[in-house]
């Protein structure tokens, strides 16, 4: 089982490359539902025997990051007419030299994390953190207002791979109020992203900085 | 010194102009068409060779020296690369560092001999083959240390022999990672799509085929036979990497001959199934091959 939560882990800094590295926004919208699936499946794994709590976890994250939030912001891409990121503050080669480097820093730090338990891989503490730092680093140097809500999520999805096989008790009330608070942003960021697009017709959010009465 | 190795490294010499064969045939099938003879690379050498040369009076002792010293360093390279784990004819502690400098030794050497003919299309192509040479060396040397990381020794042909199927079951996604990543550095080295068009003679987007324009007879053959060689030379490498070794002085090699074929197939494949990337694009994807080769390294060093 180890193995398979490895392979998760291994995807997961796949997909965050894959993130830095590409400017069309539908597919990185993809890649965080893939992320989303992923993660669905960790609590499941790591716990060994199957619980009710666990299976419940990993049912609404599969369902919420898997489907719903694709299809939310797939229609405010469609409403707002975007197709690709038009130059980021940092191009896509240095996004990904950023990447190497903060993978690096990641493992770092993780090595001198003490492991949460037993059973848990050393690859956890690492990836959740160069997750988390993909996500903050697309939330500052990306200009659409859809690709940072994708990078607010990658944000999340780092926060959950920490906690969904490290935190093992009473984690099902905190996931699902995580889950229902990550929920409510997109929706809102959603309705928001609509109303900046009928209003400015564009939802470059550098530009909004000059906003007047 | 390996003197077993001697009939490795003939069969390489032979064989590797039919890699070109398979691959045009592949990409003629996918378009329907019947395709040029599988021997053809043989016939267009034999033609090349018989043939004089033709010097610009612009250019200099640089000039021929290119094809001849890339040629030079491409043997030189295939006497390192290990076939199916089995060593080549040199073998040593830390030969994967000269491997990787031969090959951009021969590189250094086609781009000073275009940038000698004065043409400043050549010199274009010259400085596109650099721009995408960097990163491309960066992701082959982050992918071969990753390999000598994995099996604790820093001669190719060593960490080739010595991983097989225990180490794939053990640290397969990482091994997948490199092999993928020396895949795509294979594809910039040897010039094929999506880096670059071996068939275009489009001027804008050209690289490769630029650097050698002015080329002519004979050292258009050592250029051509060349890049056979350093693809045979490159494969073999790939080849041992993921096919993995079970120790058998005879059986190995074979496996990894039939590798590199299977590995003209997938590259036929590629070439028939997409576009070239956008020249700006390509330093993006090579950069992408940095970093799958330095997580593999990471992934292996925590």
């Amino acid at each position: 089982m180890l193995s398979l939560v490895e392979f998760i882990l291994v995807g997961l800094v796949l997909t965050n490359l894959v993130l830095l590295g590409t400017s069309r926004i539908g597919l990185c919208i993809r890649m965080v539902a893939f992320q989303g699936v992923g993660l669905a499946l960790l609590p499941l794994l790591g716990h060994g025997e199957f619980e009710l709590s666990s299976l419940v976890i990993s049912g609404a994250t599969a369902l919420l990051k898997g489907w719903a939030f694709p299809t939310l912001l797939f229609r405010s891409l469609e409403s707002a007419h975007v197709r690709a990121e038009v130059e980021p503050y940092v191009g896509y080669s240095n996004s990904l030299l950023f990447g190497v480097a903060a993978l690096g820093v990641s493992v770092w730090l993780g090595g001198r994390m003490p492991v949460p338990g037993p059973g848990v891989p050393q690859l956890l503490t690492p990836v959740a953190f160069f997750t988390i730092l993909v996500g903050l680093f697309g939330i500052v140097t990306r200009r659409k207002a859809v690709s940072q809500v994708v990078s607010y999520l990658v944000l999340e999805n780092g926060i959950f791979a920490f906690g969904a096989v490290a935190l093992r008790k009473a984690q099902l009330l905190v996931e699902m109020g995580i889950l229902l608070d990550v929920f409510v942003a997109v929706f809102v960021m959603g309705i928001a992203i609509f109303r900046i697009n009928r209003e400015f017709d564009h939802i470059d959010a550098d530009r909004l900085a000059s906003l007047k009465e | 010194m390996h003197l077993d190795a001697l009939w490795r490294i003939l069969a390489g010499l032979v064989l590797c102009p039919l890699l070109f064969g398979v691959i045009n045939r592949v990409k003629a099938k996918f378009a329907g068409r019947q395709g040029q003879p599988l021997l053809q690379t043989y016939f267009d050498l034999a033609k090349l060779l018989r043939k004089g040369a033709v010097y610009s009076a612009t250019s200099s002792w640089v000039f021929p020296l290119g094809p001849m010293l890339g040629l030079a360093c491409a043997l030189a390279a295939l006497c390192l690369a290990p076939l199916g784990g089995q060593p080549g004819l040199f073998s040593f502690e830390g030969d994967l560092f000269l491997f990787a400098g031969l090959l951009s030794l021969g590189r250094f050497a086609t781009a000073a001999a275009a940038l000698d003919t004065g043409s400043s299309f050549e010199g274009m192509g010259a400085s596109r083959e650099m721009q995408f040479a960097v990163p491309a060396e960066l992701a082959q040397i982050l992918g071969l240390a990753a390999l000598a990381q994995a099996t604790g020794t820093y001669s190719l042909a060593g960490m080739l022999a010595l991983l097989d199927m225990a180490h794939w079951t053990a640290a397969g996604p990482v091994l997948a990672l490199t092999a993928t990543a020396l895949f795509l550095v294979l594809l910039a080295e040897t010039c094929r799509i999506p880096v670059d068009d071996p068939t275009t003679h489009l001027e804008l987007t050209m690289i490769h085929e630029v650097m050698v324009l002015d080329h002519s007879g004979p050292d258009f053959a050592f250029i051509l036979y060349g890049q056979g060689i350093k693809l045979w030379a490159l494969g073999a490498v790939l080849t041992g990497l993921v096919i993995p070794a079970r120790g058998d002085a005879l059986l190995d090699p074979a496996f990894g001959a039939l590798g590199i074929f299977g590995l003209a197939l997938a590259i036929g494949i590629a070439e028939s199934s997409m576009a070239r990337l956008r020249l700006l694009l390509v330093p993006r994807l090579l950069v992408g091959a940095t970093a799958l080769s330095g997580l593999a390294l990471i992934l292996l060093l925590r």
